[in-house]
């Protein structure tokens, strides 16, 4: 069977590549942060599994250190000018977006695919890993079709994954170090917490007030975490299921679908949650700018989320 | 409630524009050690959660692809591409892929789009592209206002598609938090009811995107939200 443990060993071979052109980038001041903060990351895809918690625990602590306090330089590999790109696309036309578009094509064929294999009646793979498995196959195919089609010179991809990932830089951490924040927060009790102090200090002695109160907690505190998954739990059990569903009366399913999307209007506004730091480093832009595109969207959904639910959930 | 600290901590290290890993980090090890963990219980939860949500990144592996087709005129051409389309404008373009992602998100295809998949390599320079073969050259305020609207679209497509569709797991995660509630809930009805909720989000963004086409036809370049 094929585990997930596969696409990580890819991705910290891909790493350690990356962190290996670093090491020998004279241009770049900082190039001996830039090589531990990848060296560490591709430690962590090939080693993690084997490490055991509490290294992996100082695993994350150095990079932290390196990335967020000593700083990596960005570097400048080698790359084509604008004209030479511009010649290069009349030349290949729409054939480029092939490799591109194989992806999510193997993505999509690999999950349905995966998904179908069974025996006995039990999936060969479980669901989470699916999709990460087959988005690594996708790539894999389009990596080779892009260097048999392109036959870039033999240091390119090295240069060109430098090229982007330091461009993300530290922030590449963020997503799972927020989902380690999560993690700690459920264990020392926050969400509990949480849940007793909006208990105590919020009247919530009308339907409209349980509803907005549980709505508006939803998109807060998923601000707060970055997250809608660590915050419908803490919610639901202070507010939703004691209130909504056993004072009120209104439908668990109702509340539970709308609770959570009325959550990633919480993820829209965010700058914790990965969604908003992953386009904002790729794309080039200042900080805030994707938040400020998505915020009037997200306060309009909320809106409609709150009043949905009050209509909807009491009704069926 | 001692354990709250951790929020203050987050909130007062972005405000104060901290490097945001290391506010976290702080954050993390603050809450433990005021939960009445030992610090070396919470460095390795730290650890334990950080390897378990390496999944999350597998995506970056799509970026020595990306950057190989960059490197050969990817953006010039899907800037060509769009700026042939005569049709083709910025609010169009993004109200199909808003359309698109949110339709195979809802029937479980999350991984037909994605920040690093589309739009980068596509959607963004095509936004671009549209506007370019209209307006001209961009400013860089118009710039940053089409690429974060390009990547604002695939956040929202996905975020609202994605309940509709019963084997995902916030579905099954709002099932379970149910059932921890001692209530039962079909998957059926929750994915159902997530309906009305994606139907407002399609009509609420595509009109914004028509206001933003609006905005950029009047020449404003733009530097709040459209």
């Amino acid at each position: 069977m094929i585990g997930v443990e596969w696409a990580y060993r890819l991705a910290g071979g891909v790493f350690a590549v990356i962190a290996l052109a670093s090491a020998f980038d004279k241009a770049n001041r900082k190039r001996w942060n830039n090589a531990a903060f990848w060296g560490l990351f591709a430690a962590s895809f090939l080693a993690g599994s084997r490490l055991g918690d509490l290294a992996n625990g100082v695993l994350v602590i150095a990079m932290v250190a390196i990335g967020g306090l000593g700083g990596i330089g960005l570097s400048r590999p080698p790359t084509t000018s604008g004209a030479e790109r511009e010649t290069s696309a009349s030349r290949w036309g729409s054939w480029l977006f092939v490799p591109v578009l194989v992806i999510p094509a193997t993505a999509f064929a690999g999950t349905l695919a995966f998904k179908a294999l069974k025996f006995h009646g039990a999936r060969l793979v479980d669901p989470a890993q699916v999709t990460v498995i087959s988005l690594a196959l996708g790539v894999v195919l389009a990596f080779v079709l892009a260097v048999v089609m392109l036959r870039p010179p033999p240091a390119a991809p090295a240069n060109e994954a430098r090229r982007l990932m330091d461009s993300i830089g530290w922030a590449a951490i963020l997503p799972q170090l927020l989902a380690a924040l999560g993690a700690v927060f459920t264990l020392a009790g926050v969400g509990t917490a949480i849940g007793a102090l909006i208990g105590r200090w919020l009247p919530m002695d009308t339907r409209l007030a349980a509803v907005v109160v549980y709505c508006l907690g939803m998109a807060v505190f998923t601000a707060i975490m970055g997250n809608a998954f660590a915050a419908f739990p803490v919610l639901t059990a202070g507010i939703g299921a004691p209130l909504i569903v056993g004072r009120f009366g209104g439908d668990p399913a109702i509340m539970g679908a709308i609770g959570m999307l009325a959550g990633y209007c919480g993820t829209l506004i965010t700058p914790m949650a990965s969604h908003n730091i992953v386009p904002t480093a790729l794309l080039g832009l200042p900080p805030g700018a994707v938040i400020r595109a998505q915020a009037p969207t997200a306060i309009a959904v909320l809106m409609a989320n709150i009043a949905l639910m009050y209509f909807l959930v009491f009704r069926f | 409630m001692m354990s709250l600290i951790g929020i203050a901590v987050v909130i007062a290290g972005l405000m104060a524009r901290f490097n945001p890993i290391v506010v976290v980090t702080v954050a993390a090890i603050v809450t433990g050690l005021a939960g009445g963990l030992d610090i070396l219980t919470v460095v390795a939860a730290l650890g334990k959660a950080f390897n378990d949500a390496r999944y999350i990144s597998v995506v970056f592996l799509v970026l020595p692809v990306i950057g190989l087709l960059e490197r050969a005129g990817l953006e010039a051409r899907a800037r060509t591409v769009i700026g042939a389309l005569r049709a083709a404008t910025v609010t169009r373009l993004l109200i199909a892929y808003l359309a698109i992602r949110q339709l195979s998100a809802a029937v479980g295809l999350l991984s037909l789009g994605g920040q690093a998949t589309m739009v980068r390599p596509l959607i963004a320079p095509m936004a671009e592209g549209a506007d370019e073969s209209r307006h001209g050259e961009p400013s860089t305020a118009r710039r940053v206002l089409i690429r974060a609207h390009a990547a604002g679209v695939d956040n929202v497509g996905a975020f609202f598609g994605e309940d509709i569709f019963l084997a995902l797991g916030s579905v099954l995660l709002i099932q379970a938090v149910l059932a921890q509630n001692h209530i039962a809930a079909q998957p059926l009805r929750i994915a159902l009811w997530a309906l009305p909720t994606a139907v407002a989000a399609f009509v609420i963004h595509a009109s914004r995107l028509v206001l933003l086409g609006r905005r950029l036809s009047a020449g404003k370049p733009g530097t709040d939200g459209a």
